[in-house]
């Protein structure tokens, strides 16, 4: 069941240095907040599972909390690169930063694996590509028609960390909009922090939404403004201006360093 | 109307969708493109984001695949998962766009690295939905500024396949759909020779030479004997295209 904790509460339970730590959100709803508790408490190690890597691991690249990063798309959307990211692979900087790297596809077919319990995930896909030999894929031979399909591995976090607009104080959660593969994230993983804009009485059901019942989550945080830059939708919109900002203060490492200072470890996120 | 290089490439890849085409699109030029052919002669064209936004019909040019807008006003909005197994896969989607930043005589797609792999020049973002979009729609579309560097003999990563080693790859690698049918670039139109599959140029955009075309292309560029030059943008084509401009894409140009 469910707890429901502070931000700094929930990180400190549910994540652990060297854990394989899953942050999803296709855009809209990315766990921000969570990823800068996790660098100010100084989480080493971990190996980071996103789809979409966008500022919240080029953060936490950028400070050398991550070993490893799984991923299918590492820029900065509709702007051009992910500097920490790219200083990273391309000079060690500030730690060598090993990756697997897959399609999107790829990617939600090993998530939705991981949710089923199966052991791999399955599409036709990475055939023909120098992906093939660069990550963990393999082949399969369908035993009805004899089609060659690829596998990957199911994605099966330690921890998975989403952003949710409501949660019950039972721990229910409920999002809406552009759901992307949270609720796969969630179900994936052995542990799970769910972060939430507001706590309500009772949660009013949308259409579209998907509700992830309080007994598949460890904890839960309100944290409110939780998925900023990035949007929640029905509480506030995408920082697009700071997306663009971010090219300029992720370049220069010196430059990321002192932002992160004062916006990161010196700052606490609005906690509830 | 004057009109810039990136402009003539928008509204020569939008003239391409049909109306009621369903389009799988990336940000940048491609979601331009579409976006400029909705406003346009193909109003029905349906937009589908690999957000899982299916239909979505935005007011503005968005900066990501997933601003608000695109949930906002489309007419589905599924999981990651489902789009791309239920939709892309499924063969449901028409036409795919594509941007990169190396192509070869193939159209083959190099959006990874630039350099070695294990030690590159330049990390580039990677694969994201190209591999399978271009694997699955019922053909694909390619935007990318033709340059020697950008149109290369040798990808340094071959990250989505277009006709892969020439006729018979795609057959063999099971993907259904016809693959790369048009390269839109600034200089003008690649499309594939129907034998050999090697993109050839087939269409001019108006003041480009063939020369100039040849002398931007990283392998020997074939021309097409009956090569045309094609219609500058009407004035109404720019107005449209000038009024789906954003802050943050000016920004970035």
């Amino acid at each position: 069941m469910a707890e429901i904790l502070t931000l700094a509460g929930a990180v400190s339970e549910v994540v652990r240095d060297g854990d394989t730590v899953a942050l999803e959100g296709f855009t809209h709803l990315i766990p921000n907040a969570a990823g800068h508790e996790l660098i100010r408490q100084g989480r080493r190690e971990l190996t980071l599972v996103r789809m979409t890597p966008d500022l919240v691991c080029d953060q936490l690249i950028g400070m050398g909390a991550a070993r490893k990063l799984v991923f299918s798309w590492g820029g900065n959307p509709g702007v051009g690169s992910l500097h920490r990211l790219r200083d990273a692979v391309e000079h060690g900087w500030p730690r060598p930063l090993e990756l697997e790297e897959h399609s999107h596809a790829g990617m939600a077919a090993a998530y939705a694996a991981g949710a089923a319990n199966l052991p791999f995930g399955m599409l036709r896909g990475y055939a023909g590509t120098d992906l093939a030999s660069h990550t963990r894929v393999e082949w399969v031979t369908c035993p009805f028609t004899g089609e060659r399909l690829a596998a990957v591995p199911a994605l099966r976090p330690d921890v998975g960390i989403v952003h949710a607009q409501q949660a019950d104080r039972q721990g229910n959660v409920q999002l809406w909009g552009i759901s992307g593969v949270q609720k796969e994230t969630v179900l994936a993983s052995a542990r799970s922090i769910v972060t939430v804009e507001e706590l309500v009485d009772e949660l009013e059901l949308r259409p579209g939404g998907v509700v992830l019942p309080g007994w598949v989550i460890d904890a839960v945080a309100v944290v409110p403004g939780g998925a900023r830059p990035s949007y929640a939708q029905g509480y506030y919109d995408r920082d697009n201006a700071f997306y663009v900002a971010w090219d300029e203060i992720g370049r220069d490492r010196d430059r990321f360093a002192e932002w992160m200072r004062l916006n990161v470890l010196e700052a606490a996120d609005v906690v509830a | 109307m004057s009109y810039r290089p990136d402009e003539m490439m928008a509204v020569a890849a939008s003239r391409r969708l049909a109306d009621g085409m369903s389009c799988f699109v990336g940000i940048g030029l491609p979601s331009t493109a579409a976006n400029l052919a909705r406003r346009t002669h193909a109003p029905g064209c349906v937009l589908v984001y690999e957000s899982g936004t299916i239909g979505a019909k935005p007011v503005h040019l968005p900066l990501s695949i997933g601003d608000g807008e695109l949930a906002e006003t489309a007419d589905a909005v599924v999981s990651v998962p489902e789009i791309f197994g239920y939709w892309l896969q499924a063969g449901r989607i028409d036409v795919g766009f594509l941007g990169a930043a190396q192509i070869d005589r193939f159209g083959n797609l190099n959006s990874t690295v630039i350099g070695d792999y294990d030690s590159p020049r330049v990390r580039l973002p990677g694969a994201g939905g190209a591999p399978e979009i271009a694997a699955s729609c019922g053909q694909t579309f390619v935007m990318l500024k033709q340059t020697p560097r950008t149109f290369v003999e040798r990808l340094d990563f071959r990250t989505t396949v277009g006709f892969g080693d020439g006729p018979g790859s795609r057959e063999e690698l099971g993907f259904p759909g016809a693959g790369m049918t048009a390269v839109v670039t600034d200089h003008g139109v690649l499309e594939p020779d129907p034998a050999s599959t090697e993109l050839v140029l087939t269409t001019l955009h108006p003041g480009v030479s063939a020369d100039e075309a040849r002398a931007a292309t990283g392998w020997e560029l074939r021309v097409a004997h009956d090569v045309r030059t094609g219609e500058p943008p009407t004035d109404a084509e720019l107005e449209a295209l000038r009024s789906l401009r954003t802050i943050e894409e000016d920004v970035r140009v």
